[in-house]
């Protein structure tokens, strides 16, 4: 009797353990009033949930505040949260049961491109409506997912750019973390500084696994690549956790930003606030809004979202102003539409204007993407980013690299008459499915 | 506000020397230059070019505080007040930022952030200012200093800093210095049009391991004279044996050291696993509550960094193992001898470890800073340099098994563990309390464990997920080095993190991993007890 019952508050342990993470759906009582959903996937566990958790605070707070300004076409929103649990697979499970059973009406979510991979063919089937706001690897173009985040042209290219013109860089680092976003962009720089005249013995490309901590002999080699007496640069790919002991290492086998700068494209406000910064000062990293930009819009952000969080020392970081820029354009839209059927929001999305962060707009492009503008910053060792540099005006959105052999004569255009993701100019017709 | 200053720049100096004379501070004696002031102003600049002449301008003045000035703008320290654009020095404190003034180093009292304007500086100028540093320190009567200002000039020398350096040789006294200072006029030689400077510069340098030297020797290589193409090469050779020699030793080092943060990680577990025989899968989980512990301690001891973390050591130790003595107490001791079950059930205490971390905590991860004894390398020569944090992790690992091991082989508690897990009934008959003996040897696994954690907080992020990170790698080490040997534990660690730093530089570190675990997999094929297997009675059971 006794083993038996042991027996039985053991396995009921295990079965609390995994029920205690998995799908937590808050749908709030359902037959209130008729409302607008709005899906929220990101995850609220799991290693991803460190970046993604704040993405679904952001989107609550601009669903209250729409609420308060008197909802959408009349009615108010609703969110539904789903938790994805950083796991690739139920990302697709969650966005069939939002759009199925939920029948939300927009979809923001997804972080890291697997999930958005995993995604896509379901949002694509069930024809929804989803916003993606981070920086990703391009090479993509879904009628249905609207990219907020940055292209390469948005972030790495202008950012290579800048060490080559400005810091006078001849030797480059590529180094990244080993899954498809690091690989994508470092084949378009590489691509891209041969075309500029850089030899291939001048660049060296090295991937580590997901949260890898060992950076001794990576960093050493850094060093010694480095010390041919020509100046070098790391561009960094590395994603979130890993930079930590990336930038330890640096710091304690004595390269310092003057050295050897490291560019990143992953490190924001939001991972800097996990971190002592003090080996950091003076790296770089490029995105399309800091924090410690001065605007208007950026004060009032700021000064809201530290309100709705109830914490002074909250941060704000790039994809958070992806959100709001996407999230005003469907509201935005579906105001034009007057109605939030999918497909009419989609052509009423296309060419729509909302001010950005830093004091210009973004406008969403027929390619699904926006225009943006790219900034340089460098740490400080209070955890924010100084501009050091910025491009004179918005830079379009390129799905389609325009360094790579297989995607140069593509573009993606979402109106008519072309209505398609992968049109190839060269060619003239439509590669029916995209990759 | 209690100063004012006119705007009008005479009246301004009239005032500063006004009140310079009758201050009676040290300052009193240097009169404030118009270059001085005027570069001073130059600093508020928005453009960061004006600021380098500034920065520039300052040094030439050869003021005494220039110095000072540099050293705080590089640390982000220098200011100037919004109202009437005073340079100032600012150190933060807690309700704003307790000031000094830049002319006389008068106390300023406190001034909150947002009447201050911060001097900004970027890579660049921090370049200027770092040589402006060494060169102002080269002066200095702190021989670390000076030693520091020289090594500092490497691959920076310019005709201007090397005309420094020749006349500082004159007066320098100190060996060390000395020697830096005429590698360094040597290296600057290679670039001279005189053969006979250029050869004799060559066979000085000719055991010389900066990188700068091996790059001029890279080019004169293909000198069109002869005897110096021949010099060069044969110099280059020397320096290339000797550049290879200390990689090696420096990959040993990196994997010892890899080898020590496996040990300190899977220690913990020799003694759960290999000694007790259960398999925890919340051991990862162990560790990460270290880790979180001494986050904990650091934040209640804010201005004690280095103390926090010597604190946190046996502050981590009883966290982490009566968590340990908990989870055994609850739930592992219902689950002896049937390892299935126990390894579903710790990984779902993983997992609710995990989460309820990120429940208190927040998922974001917390930083842990790092003492300035534990950053920065020791630096042996140009080519080999071992980084603090690194060295202080082997001592602490070993120092660590030393302990355990003494635990165990020397006192009753030991004796009592090792009885138990050889013979528990015999022990049982004996007198020995088993289930008590169960619960202290699994907290004891459980607060080494968390000792590790006190140890990776240094190198890698103190997160929810850091548990799980080194959950594989700590059932690999144990399980090669033999279960239940503790020096099993120890060299299996080693090996692997040497064999994997090893194979790194050629195989990238993706594939290097993939390797040590298909080696591993084929070893255990072959030697399925691992490197020691545990020999008599105990094997058997």
């Amino acid at each position: 009797m006794n083993i038996n019952f042991k027996k039985i508050l053991a396995t009921t342990l295990v079965i609390i353990s995994s029920t205690f993470l998995s799908s937590q759906a808050f749908s709030a009582d359902e037959k209130k009033k008729e409302t607008i959903k709005v899906g929220v996937l990101h995850s609220l566990s799991g290693t991803m949930a460190i970046s993604e958790t704040t993405l679904k605070d952001t989107m609550l707070m601009l669903i209250e505040q729409q609420n308060k300004k008197g909802g959408l076409l009349g009615k108010q929103l609703e969110a539904v949260v789903v938790d994805p649990a950083s796991d690739w697979p139920l990302f697709a499970e969650k966005t069939r049961e939002l759009i199925s059973k939920e029948k939300v009406d927009s979809i923001f979510g997804c972080w890291t491109s697997v999930s958005r991979k995993s995604v896509l063919p379901v949002i694509e089937e069930l024809n929804g409506l989803m916003f993606y706001p981070v920086q990703y690897e391009g090479e993509e173009s879904s009628k249905n997912i609207f990219y907020t985040g940055a292209a390469p042209n948005q972030q790495a290219i202008p950012a290579v750019n800048y060490l080559m013109d400005e810091i006078k860089v001849k030797r480059w680092v590529l180094a990244g973390t080993d899954y498809v976003y690091p690989r994508t962009t470092n084949k378009i720089l590489k691509a891209y500084l041969i075309s500029k005249g850089v030899a291939e013995k001048d660049i060296m490309i090295n991937y580590t696994p997901f949260g890898h901590s060992d950076w001794q002999s990576i960093v050493s080699d850094i060093k010694k690549f480095g010390s041919a007496g020509m100046k070098t640069a790391v561009v960094s790919t590395i994603n979130g956790d890993a930079n930590v002991p990336f930038y330890k290492e640096l710091g304690n086998q004595g390269l310092s930003s003057e050295d050897i700068p490291v560019v990143a494209f992953s490190v924001g406000e939001e991972e800097l606030s996990g971190l002592d910064t003090k080996p950091l000062v003076g790296h770089l990293a490029a995105w399309n809004y800091f924090m410690s930009v001065e605007s208007k819009e950026n004060e009032e952000f700021i000064k809201t979202w530290q309100a709705f969080i109830k914490d002074k020392k909250r941060v704000t970081n790039d994809p958070m102003e992806a959100h709001v820029i996407g999230f005003r354009m469907w509201v935005k839209a579906v105001e034009k539409a007057g109605t939030t059927d999918t497909d009419k929001v989609i052509d009423a999305m296309i060419g729509i204007e909302v001010p950005n962060m830093t004091g210009g707009t973004a406008k969403m492009l027929k390619n699904h993407h926006l225009t943006k503008p790219v900034l340089i910053g460098e740490i400080q060792e209070d955890g924010q980013f100084d501009v050091v540099w910025k491009t004179d005006s918005e830079v379009p959105g390129d799905a389609w690299s325009d360094f790579l052999p297989g995607s140069k004569d593509l573009i993606s255009d979402w109106t008519a008459p072309i209505k398609c993701g992968n049109y190839n100019t060269k060619e003239k017709k439509c590669l029916a499915t995209a990759k | 506000m209690t100063f004012f200053f006119p705007k009008n720049k005479i009246l301004l100096i009239l005032f500063l020397s006004l009140s310079l004379l009758f201050s009676s501070n040290s300052f009193a004696e240097t009169t404030n230059s118009e270059p001085f002031i005027q570069a001073l102003e130059l600093l508020q600049s928005k453009s960061y070019q004006e600021k380098g002449r500034a920065i520039e301008q300052l040094t030439a003045t050869k003021d005494e505080r220039v110095q000072s000035i540099l050293e705080a703008m590089l640390k982000a320290r220098l200011f100037y007040t919004k109202e009437n654009k005073v340079t100032v020095i600012g150190i933060k404190k807690e309700d704003g930022f307790s000031l000094t003034h830049i002319l006389n180093q008068k106390d300023l009292g406190i001034v909150s952030k947002s009447n201050l304007k911060k001097i900004k500086v970027n890579n660049k100028l921090r370049g200027i200012l770092r040589a402006s540093i060494a060169t102002l320190s080269l002066s200095s009567s702190d021989t670390k200093k000076r030693l520091n200002a020289v090594k500092q000039m490497y691959g920076k020398t310019n005709k201007a800093t090397i005309d420094a350096l020749k006349i500082h040789l004159e007066t320098e006294t100190n060996n060390k210095i000395r020697s830096e200072i005429e590698t360094l006029l040597h290296i600057n030689d290679l670039d001279s049009n005189d053969k006979e400077t250029q050869l004799s510069a060559i066979k000085f340098l000719s055991n010389d391991l900066h990188p700068e030297t091996k790059n001029k020797l890279v080019v004169l290589k293909d000198h069109s004279n002869k005897e110096i193409a021949a010099a060069s090469q044969s110099a280059l050779k020397n320096i290339n044996e000797k550049l290879g020699f200390y990689d090696n030793v420096n990959t040993a080092f990196f994997g010892l050291s890899l080898g020590s943060v496996l040990v300190l990680a899977a220690i913990g577990l020799a003694i759960t696993f290999g000694v007790m025989g259960v398999i925890n899968m919340a051991h990862g989980e162990l560790i990460m509550l270290g880790a979180y512990t001494t986050y904990v301690i650091q934040q209640l001891m804010p201005n004690y960094i280095g103390l926090s973390l010597v604190v946190a050591v046996p502050a981590a130790f009883i966290v982490s193992g009566s968590v340990g003595i908990l989870i055994e107490r609850l739930v592992i001791r219902h689950l002896y001898g049937r390892p299935l079950e126990t390894l579903l059930a710790t990984f779902g205490i993983s997992l609710i470890l995990q989460q309820a971390v990120r429940s208190v905590f927040s998922p974001l991860n917390r930083s842990v800073e790092t003492p300035s004894w534990l950053s920065g390398s020791l630096e042996i020569n140009p080519a080999l340099s071992l980084t603090y944090n690194r060295l202080y992790i082997i001592l602490f690992c070993l120092a660590v098994f030393t302990l355990l091991f003494l635990i165990i082989k020397k006192t009753s508690l030991g004796l009592s563990v090792q009885a138990v897990s050889q013979n528990r009934s015999m022990a049982r008959a004996m007198g020995i309390r088993a289930s008590r003996v169960d619960a202290l040897t699994f907290g004891l696994g459980s607060g080494i464990a968390g000792i590790a954690g006190v140890a990776l907080s240094q190198l890698t992020n103190v997160g929810p997920n850091l548990g799980q990170a080194y959950i594989i790698d700590s059932f690999m080490v144990v399980v090669f080095g033999g279960v239940g040997n503790l020096w099993g534990t120890l060299i299996s660690g080693f090996t692997l993190g040497i064999a994997n730093k090893f194979m790194e530089p050629w195989a990238g570190a993706v594939l290097a991993k993939i390797m040590v675990l298909v080696f591993i997999i084929l070893f255990i094929q072959k030697r399925p007890r691992g490197l020691f297997p545990q020999k008599g009675r105990a094997a058997e059971s």
